[in-house]
């Protein structure tokens, strides 16, 4: 167990920001609450799954909804509070520790958030490693563990428990049309798990790894020192390319933010050109016709002088960017996971081929 | 028309006289300390007979100086903020994120209550009016005259704003309310930010104004006052006065406003290179481009109408260092006339260079002579690489564009630029900001949602309500023309919901034109 300091949350919020691959949410009002609280000196425990006992209660803990909402609901730390303790009253046992279920982006915090007001400590793991968009995208899922019960909470007092579905594409359908219903942002407690299942199928050490990328761009940016650099030597990741953004291309079609982006490259990649498709986070890299990079690996891309993710909804023309890739946790690498996030997850017909394994 | 522009910079107020469209005269005098003084010499050194100063239609005035009150944290007005969007948002109050100096000169109190709506447009919450009016009357006895009123998705529909408001103008007679909606767009801190901003600003712009009015009379001039706005129109007096905001960025837009009226493109990025900055900005249908993301002012994140601008340090007075080939950021700014090597300094500036290379002719050539030609062309070669990867920032596709460079540092654009089809210079480019201004019109705007309308109905509603809109704020209804024109159908809205946003653009009417037939009418009658 260790405490997090006040510059742990602060790299928190960028390194989790990288590893939203594009999505996930932006991490800024997460961060002003848990600025608020430590202020106040609150302080937070991170703990190793492996200081769980197998029969240890978890929350599993994200915030659904609409980008544009969250704009104007902001983030209240109560709400997601609230989501964990209706699901203990449902339940009629206490957690031990809650988790986030996506590090990537806004989410990557909220399960701090939570543990704030229940005084509980927050595992150091997630389900995805990264952002995904939907709820069968996870770990728990490949690992075929129980998707249900879930709550979905609002602030006005509206509290609903998704007792039981029959898989977790059920779940998804059913708790998005009531965050719909409930103004299209929602606080969620999903699938509770015990200490087994997280330490068997949780993706581990992800809140310790966002913390190493986020001090490795402060670092490096205080240093005056290429951050990227910094990125790829705290995570073994992979420079693609380097260049600006020359075409940005949006749509949004079935409630998800699908296009592309192409960026010219510069410097050691002059006269090259790559494509990289998202659906709300990148999913494909494509260079002469081939995708060269796909999901499960992540592909991140970065402002190029500071280091910073830069979100598909914001990239710009003109933008100069690095990409870069970071390994995929090795639970999405087997048939059975490159069936829940694979390229084929997202209608792209190519077989994933990682580029770590070359 | 005869109209008299005058920009008021940190450094330089500039001051010109158009008559008919044409430039007549421009002036330089330095900025001063007393607004009232300061106008009043820029004007007087234009030398108006006084059969032309009676017959000016219009002084259009654009400064710097609510932004930099908020940059300097001076003279700014304790504010009352009631945000209306309670269960939701209440962890993250009014001033978070602020920095603790500002937030602390604002600061006159925040109270949050219940009501607001839904992204579909849906109540969130039932408005709790009780609640209001007891914080309207604490307001009253705290003695708060500016109020910033925020709702939850108030943009989408502002009747809350609107009903808190009227209750604080029952209980409070002199109160003046900043309804956010009317600032900013989607973006609940964002928009209350700008707001607070606004409302912290409005006592210092209504004496400026006046200081403004004073100038005016102790000039003898008696023509309208307007103020130039961030989008490159101007406003009248007054409302510029309840609005403060709306005038940050007048500077900058001011001046692409001049360069795109001085070259006759409305296509175009603009680089004004001045003592200190370059500053890009993009010409969309003879307007700048709107930023249309977050732009932190003094430290406070903002997210309203402001022109989109990149500014580097690059300008005249830059710092060169000759053995490392770099140029900028920083500058002797105003003291170019003393440190330039060529006026007898001892600083290698951007200005020396210019004069090394043939380019501008000023002070003693001979001090620059030890300079070697490697090293200037070095320098401008550097120059060159800055200036083109910023016109690049600018655009928004790949191909070419037109570039017009103007201001005092303009010499230091070279000819041929990657990315530029072609370089404009144009005359009176060193006070093109004040052209800007002087030429400025009236705009008429309308951003809400319409429905139970066909889309041509809805559009030509919008377009009407628009129009009249810029009549009353003073332009010529024969002159009105539309900039500016989008509609996004609302799809979880009943009704054929339509956000439509719409906005025109006029001449300023001229009274003296509208005097001088009254006056006629008055003859004739008598007769």
């Amino acid at each position: 167990m260790r405490q997090l300091s006040p510059e742990d949350i602060e790299a928190l919020s960028v390194g989790a920001w990288i590893l939203g691959t594009g999505g996930g949410g932006s991490p800024y009002h997460a961060l002003l609450n848990l600025r608020r609280f430590y202020n106040d000196g609150v302080r937070i425990n991170l703990i190793d799954p492996d200081e769980l006992d197998d029969d240890d209660a978890v929350a599993v803990v994200s915030i659904m909804g609409a980008p544009l909402v969250f704009q104007e609901r902001l983030v209240d730390s109560r709400l997601i509070a609230r989501a964990v303790s209706a699901m203990e009253e449902h339940l009629g046992r206490k957690f031990r520790a809650v988790m986030p279920v996506e590090i990537g982006g806004g989410n990557g915090m909220q399960s701090l958030l939570a543990a704030v007001h229940l005084k509980i400590p927050v595992i150091d793991a997630d389900a995805m490693g990264r952002a995904y968009p939907e709820a069968q995208m996870t770990s728990f899922a490949v690992g075929n563990l129980a998707p249900y019960p879930l709550t979905s909470i609002d602030p006005r007092g509206n509290e609903a428990i998704v007792g039981k579905t029959s898989s977790w594409k059920w779940m998804e359908r059913v708790s998005r049309k009531l965050c719909t219903e409930f103004g299209s942002i929602v606080a969620t407690c999903k699938a509770p798990r015990t200490g087994a299942e997280v330490k068997k199928w949780a993706i581990p050490r992800t809140t310790s790894k966002a913390i190493n990328l986020g001090r490795a761009v402060v670092e490096a940016n205080r240093q005056h020192a290429d951050p990227i650099a910094a990125i790829l030597k705290a995570e073994s990741g992979k420079l693609l390319f380097s260049g600006k953004v020359v075409e940005v291309e949006r749509r949004t079609t079935e409630g998800f933010l699908r296009g592309r982006t192409v960026i010219e490259g510069l410097g050691e990649n002059h006269g090259s050109q790559i494509r990289v498709d998202f659906q709300n986070e990148w999913i494909v890299v494509w260079r002469d016709g081939q995708a060269v990079v796909s999901t499960p690996d992540l592909i991140c891309v970065l402002d190029s002088e500071s280091g910073e993710a830069i979100g598909t909804e914001t990239i710009r023309y003109g933008q100069r960017t690095t990409v870069i890739a970071l390994p995929a946790a090795p639970v999405f690498l087997s048939p059975r996971g490159l069936d829940h996030v694979g390229p084929r997850a997202f209608g792209y017909d190519i077989d994933f081929k990682s580029v770590f394994c070359s | 028309m005869r109209c008299i522009g005058i920009d008021v910079g940190g450094t330089n107020t500039d001051a010109v006289l158009i008559d008919d469209g044409k430039v007549v005269q421009g002036v330089k005098v330095a900025t001063t300390a007393d607004v009232t003084s300061g106008v009043a010499t820029a004007i007087e050194a234009l030398h108006l007979s006084a059969n032309l100063a009676a017959g000016i239609d219009a002084l259009m005035i654009g400064t710097t100086h609510f932004i930099n009150a908020v940059v300097q944290r001076r003279h700014l007005t304790k504010v009352a903020v009631i945000r209306i969007a309670l269960p939701a948002t209440s962890s993250l109050p009014p001033f978070t994120d602020w920095p603790a100096g500002l937030a602390e000169l604002a600061n006159g109190g925040v109270w949050q209550i219940e009501g607001g709506h839904d992204y579909d447009g849906r109540r969130f919450a039932t408005l709790d009016i009780a609640a209001a009016r007891q914080i309207a009357r604490e307001i009253r006895n705290r003695a708060l005259k500016y109020v910033v009123v925020n709702a939850l998705f108030s943009p989408l529909d502002p009747s809350d704003e609107k009903a808190v408001a009227a209750i604080l103008r029952e209980e409070i007679p002199d109160v003046s309310v900043t309804c956010a909606h009317l600032l900013g767009g989607i973006g609940l801190l964002e928009r209350e930010n700008a707001a607070i901003l606004n409302a912290s600003l409005i006592a210092l712009a209504e004496e400026t104004i006046t200081a403004f009015e004073h100038a005016k009379s102790k000039v003898g001039l008696n023509a309208p006052l307007f103020v130039t706005q961030n989008d490159g129109t101007v406003a009248e007096a007054s409302r510029a006065a309840a609005y403060p905001v709306f005038s940050f960025a007048s500077g900058a837009t001011n001046s692409m406003r001049g360069a795109a009226y001085l070259s006759g493109l409305k296509e175009a990025v603009v680089v004004d290179v001045g003592g200190t900055t370059a500053d890009f900005g993009h010409l969309r249908n003879g307007f700048p481009r709107e930023a249309n993301a977050v732009v932190h002012i003094g430290g406070v994140r903002t997210l309203f109408r402001m022109p989109d601008l990149v500014s580097i340090g690059l300008g005249g007075g830059s710092h060169v260092d000759l053995d490392a080939g770099t140029i900028g950021p920083l500058s002797v700014g105003y003291r170019l006339s003393k440190e330039a090597l060529v006026f007898g300094g001892n600083t290698v500036t951007a200005t020396d260079i210019g004069v090394a290379a043939g380019l501008i002719d000023l002070g003693d050539r001979k001090r620059v002579a030890h300079i070697t030609a490697d090293e200037v062309s070095g320098i401008l070669r550097r120059c060159k690489e800055m200036l083109e990867e910023n016109v690049d920032r600018m655009k928004t596709s790949a191909e070419d564009v037109t570039l017009i460079a103007v201001g005092g540092g303009a010499f230091l654009v070279p000819e041929e630029l990657q990315g530029v089809g072609r370089v404009v210079r144009v005359q009176h480019g060193g006070c093109a900001n004040a052209v800007g201004a002087a030429i400025a019109q009236v705009s008429g705007e309308v951003d809400q949602v319409f429905q139970g309308l066909t889309r041509d109905e809805t559009v030509a509603s919008a377009r009407k309500l628009a129009d009249t809109r810029a009549v009353e704020a003073g332009a010529e209804p024969a002159s009105l023309a539309l900039v500016e024109a989008e509609d996004t159908p609302i799809a979880y809205l009943p009704g054929n919901a339509m956000r439509v946003r719409v906005k025109v653009v006029g001449d300023i009417r001229s009274t003296r034109i509208e005097k001088t037939a009254k006056e006629k009418v008055a003859c004739q009658s008598v007769s």
